[in-house]
């Protein structure tokens, strides 16, 4: 359990997060989503005691982190950068660790076997790929068993096979009752992992919602018919606040009535309906919806100068 | 939430939990399992022990030379004129002058290494309390570098005087103030090294937090030369190198503190060091 009340982090005259307030709660993968520079990192780090909050406050399983006194065995934290000396090798990393909170030697090796990396647990860490990284990473954040895991884009710079372990191994996490929360600027990946999800830009709390629901408050009614007496249909529809567009002879695609209205319509009129599809916006588009005004970086494609 | 995700969440013996002999151990862990540490030990060990027995060597060559010369009317001069001020015990020693720079960078290393990888968030984040840190490694370098240190004195002693021992220059163990100077040896490097650590601390960059401390122990003696002569005879006793150098002297000159109140100067930098690089570490985000 994750609760954060008002919290907020001040940059000198850049507010990077502000006045963030959610509660990420147990048995579920919880998604931190934002695009780049939106307050993810910083509000993890606020949540694990490494930055300040200028204002409010967080708690993690009812605490602060900084008053657990066993904190690895509480919360495990994986941080976007890598916090791992280059000079030394995984196993030795993993040791230093763990020694910190009294966690012993046996659960080090049962950790670098869960994350696979057996056999270059005795190598030295900067000879290590990104993917490798962010598994020692992982090893590092389970080491204290904890209940409450916080992840910060560990899909990033895996390739597909660790791609899905990590997807697969969030999910067990959190069936198991733990809390789960991980960030990602990808909705794409989120979609495929978690079931709720907490949306912010610009250091806002834009969304705290299932995935579901979040899906159907983006989309907008828009449903597609087909049917041969297209022309008449659309004579029928015509009204303020809908529009229609004729994308084929015999395809409409509706905005602003429910598949039911348009249904009920056909029907009292005898027209027979080929096809009658809600459109339903794809989580990326929901996304993009909800968080267009926050992206910092506004990007304009293929624009003349 | 349901009572099965209160069970299932972990399954904690209750025999964990941070204190500072686990943080002690995670820090003697982490200073032996990098290459670095026995680098610059060694480094340290050579500089300390070889420049030692060289600079004694060379020394006895000399004074054999010049025992037989005569002042400028023909009269032989006698030996203890010449031998006025010379100190056996620092010429054997001298080597810790060089062997600081590798202890002291090292002691730099400790912590910016840290914030250099981004480890240090790994190490804050296991241990959020923090100050913890800063005490472990203290005693796990402090200790080490004190350990190490006082054997290459006592060796580069040893081999020194027995060095200038072919010209009679060489004392023992038991003359006055040896024993002290070789063991001041010892504590020489760990404050350097601690100088370091709380520098690292402080700055937390490498570069920046190296030129402090080598700004502190081998510039400032320079910039004293700014101020008058009268000031100066005042305040040199009080610049590290000269308060620290007192450790390990046998032979003091008026101007100069007392071996143990130049070790307390000296050792008083480290800890200023220390107690602004434990402010900082607390107060800063990481």
């Amino acid at each position: 359990m994750i609760e954060a009340v008002g919290l907020s982090k001040r940059f000198g005259t850049t507010l990077a997060v502000d006045d963030l307030t959610f509660t990420v709660r147990p048995g579920v993968v919880t998604g931190f989503l934002g695009p780049n520079g939106s307050g993810k990192s910083t509000t993890m780090r606020m949540l694990l005691g490494l930055d300040a909050p200028t204002a409010g406050r967080a708690t993690v399983n009812g605490r602060p982190y900084v008053e657990h006194s066993a904190p690895m065995c509480e919360v495990g934290a994986l941080l976007e950068a890598r916090a791992i000396h280059t000079g030394r090798s995984a196993r030795n990393h993993l040791l230093a660790l763990a020694a910190t909170n009294g966690v012993g030697r046996r659960r080090v090796n049962e950790v670098i076997g869960m994350v696979g990396l057996d056999t270059v647990a005795s190598k030295r860490a900067g000879g290590f790929s990104l993917g490798m990284g962010q598994r020692l990473g992982i090893a590092t954040a389970l080491l204290g068993d904890p209940a409450t895991l916080i992840l910060d884009e560990p899909v990033n710079g895996l390739d597909p096979e660790g791609i899905l372990w990590i997807r697969n191994l969030l999910k067990s996490l959190a069936a198991e009752g733990r809390t789960v929360f991980v960030s990602s600027h990808l909705m794409s990946e989120m979609a495929v992992t978690a079931s709720h999800l907490v949306v912010i830009g610009q250091g806002r709390l834009i969304a705290d919602s299932s995935v579901a629901d979040l899906t159907a408050q983006a989309s907008r009614d828009v449903v597609l018919v087909r049917t041969e007496r297209a022309a008449e249909l659309r004579g029928l529809l015509s009204q303020d606040g809908v529009g229609i567009t004729a994308s084929d002879v015999d395809r409409l695609i509706i905005t602003g009535l429910s598949s039911t209205a348009v249904g009920q319509v056909a029907a009292d009129a005898g027209i027979a309906l080929i096809e009658l599809t809600p459109q339903q916006a794809s989580l990326e588009e929901a996304f993009m919806e909800i968080t267009k005004d926050a992206v910092e970086f506004n990007a304009v494609v293929g624009s003349d100068r | 939430m349901t009572t099965m995700t209160v069970a299932a969440a972990g399954r904690h013996s209750g025999r964990e939990g941070v204190s500072l002999p686990r943080v002690i151990n995670s820090e003697w862990i982490k200073f032996r399992s990098l290459r670095s540490s026995w680098i610059a030990f060694a480094a340290a060990l050579v500089a300390a022990i070889g420049l030692g027995i060289l600079f004694s060597a060379v020394r006895a060559h000399n004074f054999g030379n010049i025992q037989h010369a005569t002042g400028p009317n023909g009269q032989s001069i006698p030996a203890s004129v010449i031998r006025q001020g010379f100190d056996p015990t620092l010429v054997s020693l001298r080597g810790l002058f060089l062997a600081q720079l590798a202890v002291g960078v090292l002691g730099v290393l400790m912590i910016t290494g840290e914030y250099g990888t981004g480890m240090i968030r790994a190490t804050l984040t296991s241990v959020p309390t923090r100050r913890p840190v800063l005490f472990a490694k203290c005693i796990v370098f402090g200790l080490f570098t004190f350990v190490i240190s006082t054997a290459a004195s006592l060796i580069a002693f040893l081999g020194g005087q027995a060095a200038l021992h072919s010209d009679d220059l060489g004392v023992s163990l038991s003359s006055p103030g040896a024993l002290r100077a070789v063991i001041g040896g010892g504590l020489f490097l760990m404050i350097v090294g601690l100088l370091g650590l709380g520098c690292g601390f402080a700055i937390r960059n490498t570069g920046g937090a190296i030129a402090t401390l080598f700004g502190l122990i081998l510039v400032l003696p320079l910039l004293a030369q700014a101020f008058p002569q009268s000031w100066q005879n005042h305040l040199d006793q009080y610049l590290p190198l000269s308060a620290g150098s007192q450790l390990i002297t046998t032979y003091h000159e008026s101007g100069d503190l007392h071996p143990l109140s130049g070790g307390l100067v000296f050792a008083a930098y480290a800890v200023v060091s220390l107690v602004i690089g434990a402010i900082v570490l607390a107060r800063r985000d990481a």
